[in-house]
């Protein structure tokens, strides 16, 4: 007959091939298949172990208390930040002295964490590592995961110039409490010492005929003097209103003790409703109230807060040591920058004139599963000798943990002023942890929605506390976040 | 030659299909696979924690307002964009004066000059962009409030990004600005395409700007608008926003959480809080969010192909 239909004779027409068509669903198919499978080979980005062959330990002596092997190799990572990286390849080359056949894999970068993370994922991270910076990796974290090396026998070994006297006694106070997260075991060495308080300029209030007040009554007079003047009394990093708590916890713990600032860090029920706390949110409200902060202050950034404040907009600034280098374009050279403690309420506070927030500031690590943790801490023990110390205060304006080292060098008028308080101080020297212990807490929590809120006259001061006290216990009740507690 | 053929086409296919499923489809396994662990991202041990993560979620209040604002920025920022790109175009192309002896159509005077100034945020990248509005914004001394001042509102100050009721407007202002740009000349490239007797007919018809763009231009443009939409809506829920919350805002994310975007909220939980299991579980929902609006947009957007 020879009439077929027409699908016939396509699919008669000779051999049967791959339509366009059938390619495209069967690959379509192959697709859909393929995906499960790949699923299967479940290899993960955070599988791997390894790393697990330590460098042998070498001969404990004199010289080498630490037993350093004097063949392995070290790898250091430094954080490339404010401080630079010149002090760290200066303690690197005193390494490489004392151990000349080691040389030292040394690198500075300011990702800490993208380079480092996939290194702790694959259980083969250097062996220090300075974790600072916008890239710092959550400490508690580490150290909950068990991914630090205790520095226990760094802080027990003799220190670098005295072999008499232990490296934990050449310290400055809160250095070795502050490595700790719940018990002995010390996690983190911090190496830079900042300073924080209330930053002003010598020259402006004594063109104001007054001195740094001490009372809350005299700082309201100073304010309301600078005013008349056409200038602030305060402006703050309204942007991260985390700056805020620099002055204001010491003053809580000027008011009401220790023990109020301890509460807090310990997520307590009910800290933040100590009335210590109530009398200094309600004093630094009245700033607000009395319009004695600068106008437009919670629209500014650090930066930009300070640069108002080094012009001669505003008189005080809560702040931290780094300032003085941050700012030093924007600072004249008459400025007369100089820190204080935090002014008090009156003479019933419970704490002195004087009682100040000092801590450390670059935090260095030795990682667990680093190949030669002795190297690690052999190299910290060099940094916190005398001659490290000093070179790093003459070069980057910055204390560090090594208690002294600031002799027979010429001092920034920031630092000198520094150093002053902390003499002041004696004792009297607080340490707040919620911002290394609860981040988001401290900065997000109660710095932007707590004290921000409050400082930009949005929330009344008993708002304030209702809404900080609110997320306080939101964080103590969060089983997926880790939680410490004061020694 | 038909033996053979199953080979060469597999050869062809092999490489491209793998490397979509390396790198596109695995790391989306992964990530959801991830979701389901209590993955500090710190360390290279974790365990299986079934759905905590998304009960968890759905209880945290700062992911739902997370969730509020990057809806909000897929739905203002392409309406915005759009509505403002298809007018600059059409006055550049289509909307200028009958000039004697001239084209049928034409734009505005000077509209190959407002062409390259529309153009020239795209050549700055985002980053930069986002810091030089922060300067702006500065209430004390930024270009916005000086100029206030500047024309004797010495009175209206605001604080721009310090203010959680101005915050969220300001950080979409930006995002406009610098995009807009560039839907003008993808929009002008699609009406330089249709053919001038069309609008010689509606001219003709007496017909006025107005309705020579609703009944020709758009319609006829309206695959371009689609798509463009599409683009500009995952540009809204991803990297972009990111990019101007992060670096302009309070915080970042505030002030009092009222600019903080689902991306945001991914990055500072991985990065900051060390909790990446976590962030994978909001990535998963952002995945879903996306996939959601580019379907929603497709299907609403479906009309009648014109051919001309």
């Amino acid at each position: 007959m020879g009439s077929t239909s027409a699908s016939d004779s396509a699919e008669n027409r000779g051999v049967k091939g791959v339509g366009r068509r059938d390619l495209i669903r069967r690959s379509a198919a192959l697709g859909l298949i393929s995906v499960p499978t790949v699923g299967f080979l479940s290899a993960c980005a955070s599988s791997g172990g390894g790393g697990e062959d330590k460098a042998k330990t070498g001969k404990k002596t004199d010289k080498n208390p630490l037993g350093v092997n004097d063949t392995a190799q070290l790898e250091f990572v430094l954080f490339d930040g404010g401080f630079g990286k010149e002090y760290a390849e200066d303690a690197v080359k005193i390494y490489e002295q004392n151990f000349p056949n080691v040389k030292v894999k040394f690198s500075a970068t300011q990702k800490i964490q993208s380079t480092l993370q996939p290194r702790f994922n694959q259980g083969t991270p250097p062996d220090l590592i300075d974790n600072s910076g916008a890239e710092q990796m959550d400490m508690g974290v580490l150290v909950g995961k068990s991914q630090l090396a205790d520095l226990t026998p760094l802080l027990d070994a003799p220190s670098y110039d005295d072999p008499a006297k232990k490296v934990r006694d050449t310290l400055r106070p809160g250095i070795v409490e502050m490595g700790q997260f719940d018990g002995d075991p010390v996690w983190i060495m911090y190496y830079a010492y900042t300073v924080y308080g209330v930053w002003y300029s010598q020259k402006a209030l004594d063109s104001l005929d007054a001195t740094y007040p001490e009372t809350w009554d005299e700082m309201l007079a100073v304010c309301a003097k600078a005013k008349k003047k056409g200038m602030a009394g305060w402006t703050y990093a309204g942007k991260y209103p985390y700056y805020l708590p620099f002055s204001l916890y010491p003053m809580i713990g000027k008011v009401g003790g220790r023990e109020v600032l301890d509460a807090i860090d310990n997520l307590e029920p009910n800290a933040w409703k100590h009335p210590a706390v109530k009398a200094c949110f309600d004093a630094y409200h009245e700033l607000y109230a009395k319009g004695y902060v600068l106008r437009g202050t919670p629209g500014l950034d650090h930066i930009q807060s300070q640069t108002a404040w080094a012009k001669g907009k505003a008189l005080f600034i809560p702040n931290g040591s780094w300032v003085e280098n941050e700012s030093a374009n924007v600072i004249p050279t008459d400025f007369g920058l100089a820190v204080s403690a935090p002014t008090g309420l009156d003479s019933s506070d419970k704490l002195p004139f004087g009682t100040i927030w000092a801590s450390g500031g670059e935090p260095f690590v030795v990682p667990a599963k680093a190949e030669n943790p002795a190297g690690g801490m052999e190299q910290l023990r060099i940094m916190l000798s005398e001659a490290s110390s000093k070179n790093f205060t003459s070069k980057v304006k910055s204390l560090t943990a090594y208690n002294g080292g600031t002799d027979g060098i010429t001092l920034t008028p920031g630092l000198k002023s520094g150093v002053a308080a902390l003499d002041k101080a004696g004792q009297n020297v607080v340490n707040p942890r919620l911002q290394d212990w609860y981040v988001q807490l401290q900065k997000e929590k109660i710095g932007v929605s707590g004290l921000g809120e409050m400082m930009a006259g949005r929330l009344t001061p008993a708002e304030a506390i209702k809404k900080i006290q609110g997320y306080a216990d939101e964080t103590a009740k969060d089983t997926s976040i880790k939680h410490y507690k004061h020694q | 030659m038909q033996h053979g053929k199953y080979r060469f086409i597999v050869g062809f296919l092999a490489l491209p299909l793998g490397l979509y499923a390396l790198f596109v489809v695995w790391p989306f396994i992964q990530s959801i696979y991830y979701s389901f662990t209590d993955w500090t991202g710190l360390s290279p041990e974790f365990e299986m924690v079934g759905l905590d993560n998304y009960r968890r979620m759905l209880d945290d209040e700062i992911f739902w307002k997370s969730l509020q604002h990057s809806l909000m920025f897929a739905l203002v920022l392409p309406l915005v964009t759009i509505g403002l790109a298809l007018f600059f175009a059409f006055m550049i192309n289509v909307g200028g004066r009958r000039r004697r002896g001239g084209p049928v159509i034409s734009g505005v005077r000077g509209s190959s000059f407002y062409k390259i100034v529309y153009f020239f945020p795209q050549v700055l990248s985002i980053a930069i962009v986002a810091l030089l509005f922060a300067f702006a914004y500065n209430p004390d001394s930024g270009a916005v409030n000086s100029f206030l001042r500047g024309i004797g509102l010495d009175g209206v100050q605001p604080l721009w990004l310090g203010d959680p009721d101005l915050a969220l407007w300001c950080v979409m202002a930006v995002l406009v600005w610098s995009t807009v740009g560039f839907f003008v000349v993808l929009f002008s490239a699609g009406m330089a395409s249709i053919p001038a007797d069309l609008y010689e007919a509606a001219l003709l018809d007496g017909a006025g700007r107005a309705t020579t763009f609703f009944r020709i231009t758009l319609p006829l443009l309206w695959d371009t608008v689609q798509s463009g939409w599409v683009y500009l809506g995952i540009l809204a829920l991803g990297a972009e926003s990111f990019a101007v919350v992060q670096i302009m805002t309070t915080g970042p994310g505030g002030p009092d959480y009222s600019t903080t975007v689902m991306v945001l909220y991914v990055y500072q939980k991985a990065f900051r809080d060390g909790q990446a299991a976590y962030a994978t579980t909001i990535g998963v929902a952002l995945l879903v969010v996306t996939l959601a609006f580019a379907a929603l947009v497709m299907r609403l957007g479906r009309r009648e192909r014109l051919e001309y």
